[in-house]
């Protein structure tokens, strides 16, 4: 129980307690592959271990949320197992993973932002989709709607803040960008990311185990598909065909 | 036709919830559920059901259902209410009622909560969502087509019918927790000042119109973070007070996101959630600081104290209807006709 709410290095996790329903441990305060290695790797050890009264885990960026049913166990019993993990525990192995993501950056319909995006970083539209498609991404967390990934990091270049007034509705599908980071979104719903393209992919399905194929330290790239293939695809993916890959 | 029951009116927010979809935050996928569980406990036992039975969660006022099978038990439980059969007597919640065909319940305004629980016995005959019955509407998921009832639906039943016999009740519900809503400071406590600390613990706050189920933003002095208000993303457990920009706390309930990027001050303990769920616009609280441990021990008591209450559940006897003809063979009707018989 030490450990907990005790800042010290910034390379030692901190252990803090969240409501006496969960612990918080914290590797850093920043989007780093590093740190978010050190996240999964925690996040394995804890699975493999397996405690008494462990409910569920939640990885994100630079923290691992474990939440507890505080019948069974306690934040002092808990954060003890978790800071002997952490003494043993290393980073996770690379992406064992890549997906193929085909996505259509065509047509102000699926490609709404391109052109304000090129406008305002001095690219041609072109060129946002050649850096867009050249970079390799990992999946560092999923979180803000059911099977929503958020991947980086983006080339220099691509980097904006979030849109001024957020979108009510973005569709199921979109491949956005903000800040540092790329996402598709899983689902429609409000968004203020902008919108440089459309997936024919379905990246959150409820009847599946898991209902996301894409999981944390996962790497993803992204395969620019013309309008044909796109609608082609969107027809199998809603006939439930899974048009994303892993690459070999 | 299967057994269900016909939603001939809606409520204003009524949703199908068990007590949440648990395994799937890392997914994104929220953890949605009852705002008040203890509500949903009662509702659940007064029909005898087992605890985490989905059963319809009604926001300030309720549906009107009609039976569409031979019989079904059913039970308003987690507030008062006024209810009553549609062109019969009036129905006490807290006491289970067996409704048969053709008869219309009408579940109007909530009293006391915000929050009632009309559990129904065996269940609704729904499919289950990564585990979970919970309808999560910003994800359309769970319940029923993962939105709220809109008249005409139609909500199949488990049991085909219910058998006629005593039925079960509270004599007095369960008194409301007083004092100050407790919290565990952090994880973010270290991103506000010591006066907004002081501030959270110290002032009095009041629900604003700005609540729903994933969440309630608090009207009261504002929240000065130490520095940057927002933070790179991190996990979000139910009852974290967030505080945005304005200053505003948002105390984030059954619905809210996984994760998010404002920091948190404090997060209500467990035991308190369901008092959270309660709140109406414009109720006053208070917060008060415990220890994460102090936290666990009001969890463990909560259930003890849950479990007490659902040891006094008591046989209860069946609502009588107006039976014209039964009365006048019974020489019956020029009394007084109790439509709420007393507990025995």
């Amino acid at each position: 129980m030490a450990r907990i709410e005790e800042a010290t290095q910034p390379s030692t996790p901190r252990i803090l307690p969240v409501g006496g329903g969960a612990l918080v441990v914290e590797f850093g305060t920043t989007v780093d592959p590093a740190v978010n290695a050190r996240v999964l790797a925690l996040d394995a050890a804890l699975a493999a271990a397996a405690p008494p009264g462990v409910v569920e885990t939640v990885p994100t960026f630079r923290s691992l949320m474990v939440h507890y049913d505080p019948g069974v166990t306690g934040a002092a019993a808990l954060g003890e197992t978790i800071a002997g993990l952490l003494d043993r525990a290393g980073e996770a192995p690379a992406a064992e993973r890549t997906w193929r993501i085909p996505v259509c950056y065509q047509g102000d319909d699926l490609a709404p932002d391109l052109a304000e995006v090129a406008a305002r970083t001095g690219l041609a539209p072109e060129d946002v989709i050649a850096i867009h498609t050249g970079g390799r991404y990992r999946v560092y967390m999923l979180g803000f709607l059911p099977g929503f990934p958020y991947m980086g990091d983006l080339d220099r270049r691509l980097v904006l803040p979030r849109r001024a007034d957020p979108r009510v509705r973005v569709p199921a599908g979109a491949v956005a960008i903000a800040t540092t980071l790329t996402a598709v979104y899983p689902v429609e719903s409000p968004g203020g990311w902008h919108l440089i393209g459309a997936s024919p992919a379905r990246l959150f399905d409820p009847a599946r185990d898991p209902p996301v194929p894409l999981a944390p330290g996962d790497a993803v790239v992204f395969e620019p598909v013309p309008r044909e293939r796109f609608a082609a695809l969107k027809a199998r993916a809603a006939a439930g065909e899974p048009v994303i890959a892993e690459a070999p | 036709m299967t057994a269900a029951l016909e939603v001939i009116a809606p409520g204003l927010h009524s949703t199908v919830q068990d007590l949440g979809r648990f395994g799937c935050q890392r997914f994104g996928v929220p953890v949605a559920g009852a705002l008040d569980a203890e509500g949903l406990a009662l509702a659940n036992a007064l029909v005898g059901n087992p605890r985490d039975t989905a059963a319809l969660e009604i926001l300030h006022a309720g549906p009107t259902l009609a039976v569409a099978a031979e019989a079904v038990r059913v039970v308003l439980a987690g507030a008062e209410a006024e209810m009553a059969l549609v062109g019969g007597p009036r129905i006490a919640p807290w006491r289970s009622i067996r409704l048969v065909r053709g008869e219309r319940l009408r579940i109007g305004a909530l009293s006391g909560s915000a929050t009632a629980y009309l559990a129904i016995a065996g269940g609704l005959a729904l499919p289950p969502v990564l585990g979970s019955l919970s309808t999560y509407v910003r994800g359309r998921l769970g319940g029923l087509e993962g939105r709220p009832l809109a008249a005409g639906d139609r909500l199949a039943l488990a049991a085909a019918s219910a058998e006629p016999g005593m039925e079960r009740g509270l004599e007095r519900p369960p008194s409301a927790p007083q004092g100050p809503v407790r919290v565990v400071l952090g994880p973010q406590a270290d991103h506000f000042t010591a006066e907004a600390i002081e501030t959270l613990l110290d002032a009095e706050f009041t629900v604003s119109a700005a609540a729903d189920r994933m969440g309630m933003r608090l009207d009261g002095p504002r929240l000065t973070h130490r520095g940057a208000y927002d933070i790179v993303s991190d996990g979000i457990a139910t009852g974290a007070i967030q505080v945005p920009g304005s200053g505003q706390p948002i105390v984030l309930l059954a619905d809210h996101q996984t994760t998010g990027g404002y920091p948190k001050i404090a997060t209500v303990i467990a035991a308190d959630l369901p008092r959270l769920g309660r709140l109406r616009p414009g109720d006053r609280l208070r917060f008060t600081a415990v220890e994460a441990a102090e936290a666990e021990q009001a969890h463990r008591a909560a259930a003890a104290a849950l479990a007490s209450i659902i040891a006094r559940i008591r046989p209860a006897p069946p609502v009588a209807r107006l039976d014209l003809a039964a009365l006048w063979r019974e020489n019956l009707v020029s009394g007084a006709i109790a439509d709420d018989p007393p507990f025995d």
